[in-house]
């Protein structure tokens, strides 16, 4: 990889020599010399945009979370003022039933969403790399659809289908006399926002699995498939533990998904009372910065959020490091 | 003959709700709350006319607005992703590590806890509820970074660009004439993901804008449906603009599949 070293640029030079050029002056010069600021102006774009619109912000944001706005002076002369808290902000996250609440109805969700987005993923994807499959194009492209399709609409087109007067499976049950599937109603509300993620997320899934599968030389199932092994075997026990690396980074996309869980539930709202302003942790984030205008409790909830997305990322990378050293033992 | 069945019950179950809103699409609004719901309406053209003259055409707005978020920051954010992965990938610099797995970090940063500060940093400069306040935070990808510099790493040969240098070329010059080219492919998936990642995107555009006329067709449609709790006319037009405004990014997809590299997400190129 590290060519910028001048010996790999000498070393060449016999073989691109060059006899019209005054070779021995331009080599000792294109050897020598270090494109410094080049990559750092190549970076430079991308840096500035991540400082201004990543890294600032989120700066921002912990800062606010330990602050308040308090009245000094007190009265209508009394003027707002920002002061600092220190984890104040956090402790009132924690003692907030509400949002503890929320955090269990999305840990409820994501535990339904997560294993099945991941599980039909993986299903479809060793589906696809079986030779004898037939449908294969038309299945493929069928489920990768609703990668196209936006949470809003999805939630959208679902949500209709799950409200009793316009739901085609009510319309079968109520048929057959046994009345409107509760959709919208606890419990069955979590699968049915669940399955909303599990429409949209299996299909981007599959893909990047099949594509891994797809790397994988074919030598390496033939002399299972001469000893006699069946495709279940191969798949489980070759191919699943060959496309771990692909298996672990959907997963941690997966949940990354689930704890931003909000574009669902929020479209879902006019449909259903089941679902309150306070459902999931982020729409009790939204209300409390753009509703009640209290920013420091919503920066102090965003930053609770996104140190769960880093813990949990990192204990999905823990287990899957374990793992592929287990195996290789 | 198991396995044709399950992958063509998983393809049914992903078409079953595109099928249903296009069937609804068509229902007039008496329709739509009584018929069966698989049986075609009589509507749509009322509808699709409903939808049109929403609000003196506004839909045709939102669509527009979606896309000009979508394909213009999809395409600054290619090209800022390509050159930041090509250095990274091709040069060896002082902090290279430092910047990229800082960036690639930013792909854990959870869009809610960005959404605020940046909002009330853009309203500082007089910015949040502009074109702008989305267009441009929608430019910075860690992931299209990552993925330009895993392809960058593999699509060019290090002994192209030494060839290169010892015909003195320059350094952007390098960039622009030999690995512009071969990133192409790459250039094309990283332009896909980004173009549907920011038409499919609400909360920014939701946070950041409150003149209807500039919102995108996901705050759009979600307005019209929230507005339907009062006004149940407004259902018809939510799901007709729904079907409409899938139809497009569907096609797209579908037409572009083939130009796809997304061996590149799964790491099936060898970096």
């Amino acid at each position: 990889m590290s060519l910028r070293n001048p010996g790999a640029a000498d070393a060449a030079q016999p073989v691109t020599a060059i006899p019209y050029r005054a070779a021995p002056a331009r080599a000792s010069r294109t050897g020598r010399r270090r494109p410094s600021m080049a990559p750092y102006l190549f970076s430079a774009p991308a840096i500035i945009l991540y400082v201004i619109f990543m890294l600032i912000p989120l700066a921002y944001a912990v800062w606010i979370s330990f602050t308040a706005y308090r009245l000094e002076g007190g009265g209508i002369l009394g003027t707002k003022v920002q002061v600092f808290v220190g984890l104040e902000n956090y402790f009132s996250v924690f003692s907030n039933s509400e949002l503890l609440v929320s955090f269990g109805r999305m840990a409820v969700y994501g535990v339904i969403a997560v294993p099945l987005t991941l599980g039909l993923a993986l299903l479809f994807a060793l589906l696809l790399d079986v030779p004898a499959v037939r449908a294969k194009t038309f299945s493929r492209t069928a489920i990768f659809v609703p990668y196209a399709v936006p949470g809003i609409v999805a939630a959208l087109m679902w949500g209709f289908m799950y409200l009793p007067a316009t739901s085609p499976f009510s319309y079968i049950t109520q048929a057959i006399g046994l009345g409107p599937i509760p959709f919208l109603n606890n419990p069955g509300l979590y699968g049915s926002l669940a399955n909303i993620a599990i429409w949209g997320g299996t299909g981007f899934n599959m893909i990047i699995i099949y594509t891994s599968l797809r790397g994988i030389p074919a030598e390496l199932y033939e002399s299972a498939r001469l000893d006699g092994a069946s495709e279940l075997q191969i798949a489980l026990q070759i191919k699943v533990p060959l496309v771990r690396a692909a298996l672990t980074l959907t997963a941690i996309f997966a949940l990354i998904g689930t704890l931003q869980l909000y574009a669902e539930p929020t479209t879902l709202q006019p449909l259903t009372t089941t679902i309150t302003s306070t459902w999931a942790p982020l729409m009790t984030i939204y209300q409390q910065a753009f509703a009640t205008d209290d920013l420091p409790g919503a920066a102090a909830g965003s930053t609770v959020l996104a140190l769960g997305t880093v813990i949990v990322s990192a204990v999905v990378l823990w287990i899957s490091n374990r793992r592929t050293a287990a195996s290789a033992r | 003959m198991l396995p044709t069945i399950i992958l063509i019950a998983g393809a049914v179950y992903c078409l079953i709700p595109v099928a249903w809103v296009f069937v609804a699409a068509t229902k007039s609004r008496a329709q739509l709350f009584s018929t069966f719901t698989f049986a075609p309406g009589t509507g749509l053209i009322d509808n699709l006319r409903g939808l049109f003259t929403y609000n003196g055409g506004q839909f045709g707005q939102w669509a527009l607005n979606s896309l000009l978020y979508a394909g213009v920051g999809a395409l600054l954010s290619t090209f800022v992703s390509t050159m930041i992965g090509y250095a990274l990938a091709k040069y060896r610099f002082r902090g290279q590590n430092v910047i990229f797995y800082g960036i690639l970090a930013g792909v854990l940063i959870p869009g809610i806890t960005l959404a605020i500060p940046q909002y009330l940093l853009l309203s500082a400069v007089g910015l949040a509820g502009s074109v702008w306040s989305v267009l441009l935070p929608s430019i910075i990808s860690p992931f299209g970074i990552y993925l330009s510099r895993v392809y960058a790493g593999s699509a060019i040969p290090q002994e192209t660009i030494e060839a290169a240098r010892i015909d003195a070329a320059g350094e952007w010059r390098i960039f622009q004439s030999v690995a512009i080219p071969m990133l192409l492919p790459g250039m094309v998936t990283v332009f896909l993901l980004q173009f549907v990642g920011i038409w499919n995107n609400f909360l920014l555009p939701y946070v950041m804008l409150s003149d209807q006329s500039q919102y995108p067709l996901t705050v759009g449609l979600f307005t019209l449906l929230s507005k339907g709790s009062s006004s149940p006319a407004l259902y018809s037009l939510a799901i007709t603009g729904a079907a409409v405004s899938i139809i497009p990014l569907v096609a797209l997809v579908l037409f572009l599949q083939r130009f796809w590299r997304l061996d590149l997400i799964s790491g099936g190129i060898k970096g």
